[in-house]
């Protein structure tokens, strides 16, 4: 097989090309695209919008993956989002010096432990008590709404502090902070994944829950972790966005994020089904579905085919990773192509 | 004789460079039964699924009834008078027998399903093969015997010509085996041709008419008379490994490792007490659905017991799960080895590590180099193909999945290794390889529970022999010269001799 055509094959190949496709499109279209500039000692440009924009989903995402790869799933990471950011913002709000570093970090650390907890509920109720997961996480999803509220009494609550700000405004040596903590969730997740047999015992698991469990997987205990995973995920997501605009929503902050979050996953090529996972093809997901927004204010596309525009996009990502798809599309263009072996592809939208 | 239904010349298929088939002729006659024979991987499937449209083909051409044709598919090739009947039973456990038998072809009425007219028609398609049972429950509950039944009475629906029947019988019993061949001869009484893919040698010298032998992709010949002897020589290209005097004396072991009293589960196996020990082969026979399986994965904690208590080494251990069981050095490896034993997506190398990394828990890795040599260690030792530890595990045959599965096990040194028809489905050379292993395991003081349809095998490998019958233990015999028809007689007796 020559390079090229393992390129090709590889899984990564499709959702890459297509990202990629996308950003020539906006450059294209606006020149400046991909202009990064330096000001003030901040780095500032559509590229960096999209990484530091994408941050929240990429967070969310990843925690997604892992609950994805055992083949649950997890709908209530935007309730998370809300909850964990309206934890933090009541907290910052009563402290008598809102730009106090060490209440800020309390703030932060409490937001942390309730979002583990909430993964460990789902992950209970899922691994230990057999709910469905899509059932299971529904609970939280619309409970978890709910107690945001609770915690914000119904208002949204506006915060000073610099501190939090700047978890999703700030920036560290000329890089905002948000795209270097997704950057780190990134890489330690993947190293510590992929360094321990953890990414081979949930794609065990994931790919065959009956043959792992007969191979003596602890599986009840690895499906808790990835609840408690995503749980984390989406709570640090909840502090970067409620910082990003310095108040807390109970109401709308990630709203809908779950969905963009299952979609990045399937982008990148994990199966709704479990089993194998990438947690390259998530970020590369996520980032296509940032840029799909970016795109948007580009191109000048009016706000009311927004959607639509953006489901087309993903439409023909699902279908150009889809092997059956480009297997009829390549017979119909050239009449003796040998067959590929089947395989077995998901088309989600 | 009539004109031939099926003709396939000088067919070639290839994947990914390695020639599946090389040059294969194949003929077909309607009203005989025609054997294709040969080892795993000698081209058997290949040479199907080229037939029913699954794979196109490289080069050659196939005439069905004198036209060349080419089936985009399964469907299609159905449609055009070629059934098939699948290894593992492709069918859907949730739907009911009736269902299952008509999918897709359901009678209708004002637009909306026939349900009395669907559930009759499968009942009479069901009485053809001799069947009946209650058609409106679901498949799942069947046992996979009736399953295979109820996968070929779906075949005889369509209006087939040409009936393929791929290892129909190797999840039968003999009294199944029996009803399937009789069921055979009627239907090639009434014309059909069929294409009969089997590795019980004696069942193919029953009733095929003719045979073809391929051998690594390759044409060895078509036969209308030969001997059992040869054909295995003509299949494996060598003559026949000496499975006879694979063992010599009953060896009552070296003291007992697992002691099970009056274990049992209510609707599954009725409280039996064993001894099992070590460095010998405990078998298990009985017919289809005696409760052999059930068994098993009560030994191994894969199923709780009701009652009882389980010793090993003299301490009661509580069998809680198949965890529990592996920590103690019981290792399993089920006959539903696609559902219960491999993970398909996974690569060879990962599917051999699995229960070993395990048991390790996945904060203690093994390092990449360990786990490379243990497997390189295991794809020579049982001799997998394609010895490619990157392989995906759902792409190898059958019987090289089942030595992966076994390489699993092997790598724990489990003091009790469970067998569960390790050989089902698998070729003779794989099949002699496996029991030799088994010697060679208790040899080294490992402690064998060995389950197979087949009694002569059973027989050949276990020092004792645990009959079952209706989910009782009926009796346990040292297997002192005992023959296959003793066996039977204690089936039949229920033990009571």
């Amino acid at each position: 097989m020559n390079t090229y055509a393992r390129l090709v094959k590889h899984r990564l190949f499709w959702p890459a090309a297509a990202l990629v496709l996308l950003l020539l499109g906006n450059f294209v279209a606006s020149p400046r695209f991909f202009a990064v500039q330096f000001r003030e000692g901040h780095l500032y440009g559509s590229l960096i919008d999209i990484l530091r924009f994408g941050a929240p989903l990429i967070l969310v995402a990843l925690g997604m993956t892992l609950v994805i790869a055992t083949g649950g799933i997890d709908l209530s990471v935007g309730s998370v989002v809300a909850i964990s950011g309206a934890v933090a913002c009541l907290w910052v709000s009563r402290l008598g010096d809102q730009n106090s570093l060490g209440g800020t970090l309390g703030a932060v650390g409490i937001a942390i432990a309730l979002s583990l907890l909430l993964g460990a509920c789902n992950g209970f109720l899922v691994s230990v008590l057999g709910v469905q997961p899509i059932v299971g996480t529904l609970i939280l999803m619309v409970a978890g709404r709910g107690l945001a509220q609770l915690i914000t009494d119904g208002q949204i609550i506006t915060i000073t502090g610099t501190h939090y700000r700047d978890i999703g405004g700030g920036f560290v040596a000329t890089v905002p902070l948000s795209i270097l903590i997704a950057l780190a969730a990134f890489g330690i997740s993947s190293l510590a994944v992929r360094k321990s047999a953890l990414g081979m015992l949930i794609e065990a698991v994931g790919g065959n829950p009956e043959a792992s469990r007969l191979a003596g997987v602890a599986s009840r205990r690895l499906i808790w972790l990835t609840y408690v995973f995503c749980g984390l995920c989406a709570g640090v997501a909840g502090l970067m966005i409620s910082s990003n605009v310095s108040s807390a929503d109970g109401n709308n902050a990630g709203l809908w994020i779950e969905l963009d979050a299952i979609l990045a996953v399937v982008i990148g090529g994990t199966r709704l089904t479990g089993g194998r996972f990438s947690f390259g093809g998530t970020v590369i997901g996520a980032l296509l579905i940032q840029t799909l927004s970016t795109t948007v204010y580009t191109l000048g596309i009016p706000p009311e085919t927004t959607l639509l525009f953006k489901a087309v996009v993903v439409l023909a990502v699902c279908l150009v990773q889809s092997p059956q798809f480009r297997r009829k599309f390549a017979r119909r263009s050239r009449r003796s192509v040998p067959v590929v072996k089947d395989e077995k592809v998901e088309v989600t939208l | 004789m009539p004109a031939e239904i099926l003709r396939m010349t000088g067919i070639r298929k290839e994947f990914a460079g390695v020639v599946a088939l090389d040059d294969v002729d194949f003929r077909l006659f309607p009203g005989e039964v025609h054997a294709l024979m040969g080892e795993n991987g000698a081209g058997k499937s290949t040479l199907i699924k080229v037939l029913t449209g699954v794979h196109g083909v490289d080069a050659g051409t196939v005439l069905f009834a004198g036209e060349p044709v080419s089936f985009a598919g399964p469907a299609a090739a159905q449609r055009g008078g070629v059934s098939t009947v699948y290894q593992e039973v492709n069918l859907c456990p949730n739907l009911s027998v009736a269902e299952n038998i008509l999918l897709g072809r359901e009678p209708r009425r004002f637009g909306r399903i026939h349900w009395s007219a669907l559930r009759r028609r499968a009942v009479e398609l069901l009485a053809r093969l001799e069947v009946s049972l209650d058609v409106s429950a679901p498949l799942g509950q069947q046992s996979i015997a009736v399953q295979q039944l109820v996968a070929i009475a779906r075949a005889l629906d369509v209006d087939a010509r040409v009936l393929v029947l791929d290892e129909p019988t190797s999840s039968l019993d003999p009294g199944e085996v029996e009803r399937l061949l009789g069921v055979m001869r009627s239907l090639r009484a009434q014309g059909m041709a069929i294409l009969f893919v089997s590795h019980f040698i004696d069942q193919v010298l029953a009733i095929a008419d003719r045979m073809t032998v391929l051998r690594n992709g390759k044409l060895v010949g078509e036969y209308t008379d030969i001997t059992a002897r040869e054909l295995v020589a003509k299949m494996i290209g060598k003559d026949l490994p000496v499975l006879e005097g694979l063992r010599g004396e009953v060896r009552h072991g070296e003291g007992t490792l697992m002691q099970a009293s009056d274990l049992g589960r209510k609707g599954s196996v009725a409280p039996f007490s064993l001894e099992i020990s070590r460095g010998s082969v405990l078998g298990l026979a009985g017919l289809l659905g005696s409760g052999r399986t059930e068994l098993a994965r009560l030994l191994f904690g894969a199923d709780h017991a009701d009652s009882g208590e389980v010793r090993i080494d003299d301490t009661p251990v509580a069998l809680r799960s198949p965890r529990v069981a592996v920590s103690k050095g019981i290792a399993f490896c089920s006959e539903n080895r696609k559902t219960e034993g491999l993970i398909q997506d996974l690569t060879v190398r990962e599917n051999i590590i699995l229960a070993m990394q395990a048991a390790r828990g996945w904060t203690r890795p093994l390092s990449r180099r360990r786990q490379d040599e243990i497997v390189a260690r295991s794809i020579e030792l049982l001799d997998i193909r394609p010895a490619d530890p990157e392989a995906r595990a759902g792409d190898l045959s059958g019987g090289n999945q089942q030595k992966v599965l076994l390489a699993r096990w092997l790598i724990t040194e489990p003091k009790l290794l469970i067998l569960d028809e390790p050989t089902r489905g698998i070729d003779v050379g794989a099949k002699a390889e496996i029991q030799r292993l088994v010697a060679e395991l208790t040899a080294d003081g490992m402690a064998v529970v060995f389950i197979s349809a087949e009694l002569e095998e059973v027989l050949r490998v276990s020092d004792k022999v645990a009959v079952l019958r209706d989910r009782h233990v009926v009796a346990q015999l040292a297997n002192d010269s005992l023959t296959p028809d003793d066996i039977m007689a204690t089936i039949a007796d229920g033990g009571e001799r």
